[in-house]
């Protein structure tokens, strides 16, 4: 982008940079944590692949609404796209881990008969992301007029982003409290904007 | 609308007796329930590895203790044997380390001191077992109300196989 300002470098340099700070950080403070030392590699694996798939969800709806500057909207969808994959490929791995490390946790957790109260949640977020996944590598072979298709994909993500939220605020785990609040805090403030941005404001002034 | 039983007197005067009773031990909500039997937790038995060895201790700083009682008239089992197990900085709800068992004192009580519990799956907790024949099989699966917590009572009251 040579024809940019210099100012307007500045800024898309400042948000990719706030964006990976937010990335990385909750990554790092995890490392940190006095819990890791006294769990298997595969608990510790399957808990950062909780992490991340989190954290990808502050990425998420900014690649949906084309927001990142420097990243056009085709290639913002390509990376829209990857990211979910990311998510779903995260989100197996965090309960494959979980399975591995403890079947009997895990399966309760997948059978709601779990006593912890956070299991439930996860496990919307899991059917959440199933039928998204569903309805994403089926979508030219549904009968949904490309409208309902996304306020259907929106929806689903709103229900994903919530479940998740309450999933990871309740567990008590490895992440950092202050970067667990501030990460949910972003990922819901991002989600709610962008949903706005695409379903509200834009329509209204392209009208 | 009248409400003519519900009078602010008749609530003041009711709350006030109510009070009166409880502070004096006329009544009281804890000697109204008899020993009532403790009920198997959600999860408890997760991760059990039946026949724990008999233990003195499993490491330092942490404490379990706790009576175990008979249902009904709460007359204190000796010899009972309560099976213990939890995720601790030793490892996890696996590691055979974190297991053990120790039986009731004449006076139905119990204790186990162990390496610092810590959370496992999202909430630090412990797993207890009554598991012989005697007394109905109990699975327990108590949350510790803070993950710092150096102890924990778990009681358990019992009843007949």
């Amino acid at each position: 982008m040579a024809d940019q300002p210099l100012h307007s470098r500045f800024k898309n340099a400042l948000i990719w940079g706030a964006l990976a700070l937010a990335l990385v950080t909750p990554l790092l403070v995890a490392t940190q944590s006095p819990y890791l030392a006294s769990r298997q590699p595969i608990y510790i694996a399957a808990g950062f692949a909780g992490i991340l798939a989190l954290l990808l969800f502050l990425l998420q709806p900014l690649l949906a609404g084309s927001l990142l500057p420097g990243l056009r909207p085709r290639a913002s969808r390509m990376w829209h796209r990857a990211t979910g994959s990311l998510i779903l490929v995260s989100v197996v791995a965090h309960i494959g881990g979980l399975y591995l490390t403890s079947p009997p946790d895990t399966l309760d957790a997948l059978l709601l008969v779990s006593p912890t109260p956070f299991s439930v949640y996860g496990v919307v977020a899991l059917w959440g992301l199933i039928i998204t996944a569903l309805l994403v590598t089926l979508r030219q072979k549904l009968p949904l007029r490309f409208l309902h298709w996304s306020i259907l994909h929106n929806t689903l993500a709103v229900v994903v982003v919530l479940s998740t939220v309450v999933h990871a605020l309740l567990i008590e785990g490895t992440m950092g409290i202050a970067s667990k609040w501030l990460t949910c805090g972003a990922v819901l403030t991002i989600t709610a904007w962008v949903l706005f941005d695409i379903r509200i404001r834009r329509p209204r002034r392209t009208r | 609308m009248q409400a003519p039983f519900y009078t602010r007197r008749r609530f003041l005067i009711g709350a006030g007796l109510t009070t009166t009773a409880f502070a004096t031990g006329l009544a009281s909500p804890v000697t109204a329930q008899s020993f009532k039997p403790t009920q198997t937790m959600r999860g408890g038995s997760n991760n059990y590895r039946p026949n724990a060895p008999l233990v003195d201790k499993l490491g330092n700083g942490f404490h379990i203790s706790g009576n175990v009682r008979l249902a009904g008239t709460g007359q204190p089992i000796q010899n009972a044997r309560i099976q213990i197990w939890a995720a601790t900085t030793l490892g996890g709800e696996r590691e055979p380390r974190n297991h053990g068992s120790v039986l009731t004192q004449a006076d139905g009580s119990y204790h186990l001191e162990m390496e610092q519990i810590v959370p496992n799956f999202g909430q630090p907790h412990a797993h207890l077992a009554y598991d012989d024949g005697s007394f109905k099989t109990v699975f327990l699966r108590p949350v510790m109300p803070s993950a710092s917590d150096t102890s924990l009572a778990v009681d358990f009251v019992l009843t007949r196989a």
